[in-house]
């Protein structure tokens, strides 16, 4: 049975690697990718027309990213925290006095 | 194990070093907007000072200056501070989380090239303090908790 | 292409967790696996969103000679930083609940090797 399991365990690390052979070229995504959210700036008018910046105003897109575009997530993410927190609460919280 | 706590040296540089990570901490977290870094980053530095505590001064020492209660305490008023400006989007605005106050005079200002306010971002300073507080509370909470039932453990 | 220097990392990383996940008993040991294949994942996001000679997608410190004009299709893609953000955080709050757990099992049976756990349930 432990066999079986080695055996299946380097199918899938042979699997990744032909993955990892066949997938696009590092550090070249598409050079559209994301424009949308990183946007452009009018130099003449002195205004960004579209992106981030100009939809929350913030220098950093990750962080608009995170708690404007993807706030759902954010907050979800949150939320997993909380669980984990009172998930270690419930289980120390009240043997702790003993 | 009787006695945790570390020498006078390492209890001396962690006392002084504490309020400076913690300041660092602070900085991350309010120019979250502007430079690298956030409310996770800045809550997790937050979080490693009170772990520098606990290592130089023993759980039982930290325990009676923080009780883990008021942390997660702490941790969940962050998470209604976010919850609140999620639903305040929802009212004043059109949608769950949408950002209310850009383009507004006093929070909203949209920097140019070049440019970097502190005023910018619309709601996203907010939230930025709010999960900075939920992650530097339930990390401390975590770490302390687990601090202290090791300690039993050994004990035992 | 053969140059994917980082997916291979990240194949390693996977392959490593995994292989310590599967085939080791003690639960620190599971734990350690996880966050080592949790490390290869974030390092595969990571990866996919990088971009050569990229700056990075914050316009507070870029470099003084960098126009607007130079600026589509010249940053590292943003939304894959905030996911790995994202799945950090979750990272550390899972791996606290798991190490709580181990030191439950711990308590309750006096070891951490998962088949005697097994053997001493009655």
């Amino acid at each position: 049975m432990k066999k079986l399991a080695f055996i299946g365990f380097v199918v899938f690390c042979l699997f990744l690697f032909y993955a990892a052979y066949d997938i696009r070229d590092f550090g070249a995504p598409p050079s559209s990718m994301d424009d949308r959210i990183i946007g452009s700036y009018n130099s003449t008018t002195g205004e960004w027309e579209y992106g981030a910046v100009n939809e929350t105003g913030a220098n950093n897109a990750v962080t608009s990213v995170v708690f404007d575009y993807r706030g759902y997530d954010t907050l979800g993410e949150a939320t997993v925290l909380f669980t984990a927190i009172a998930g270690v609460m419930l289980l120390f919280g009240g043997r702790k006095h003993e | 194990m009787s006695d945790e706590k570390m020498s006078v040296i390492v209890q001396t540089i962690a006392g002084m070093l504490f309020p400076m990570v913690l300041i660092f901490s602070f900085y991350v977290i309010l120019h979250g907007h502007l430079t690298p870094g956030g409310g996770f980053q800045g809550g997790a530095i937050g979080a490693s000072a009170v772990a520098l505590l606990i290592v130089a001064y023993g759980s039982k020492t930290i325990e009676k200056k923080m009780a883990e209660e008021n942390l997660s305490i702490f941790e969940s008023l962050g998470g209604l501070v976010f919850v609140i400006v999620a639903i305040a989007g929802f009212i004043l605005a059109s949608a769950f989380l949408s950002n209310f106050l850009v383009g507004e005079p006093l929070f909203g200002q949209i920097p140019g090239w070049g440019e970097s306010p502190l005023n910018s971002g619309g709601f996203l300073p907010i939230l930025n303090i709010a999960v900075g507080m939920k992650v530097i509370g339930g990390l401390s909470a975590i770490v302390l908790m687990l601090a202290l039932v090791s300690r039993e453990v050994k004990e035992q | 292409m053969i140059y994917n220097i980082p997916f291979f990392t990240v194949v390693a990383l996977i392959a490593i967790g995994m292989y310590a996940m599967l085939f080791k008993r003690n639960l620190i040991k599971m734990a350690i696996g996880l966050t080592i294949v949790e490390s290869g994942v974030n390092l595969f996001l990571i990866t996919l969103g990088y971009r050569k000679g990229g700056f990075a997608p914050i316009f507070t410190d870029l470099p003084p000679d960098v126009s607007p004009a130079d600026i589509p299709g010249k940053m590292v893609l943003p939304v894959p930083q905030a996911l790995t953000l994202t799945s950090i955080v979750i990272g550390v709050a899972v791996l606290a609940l798991i190490l709580s757990l181990a030191i439950n099992i711990y308590r309750h049976y006096g070891t951490l090797e998962s088949e005697k756990v097994r053997r001493l349930r009655e």
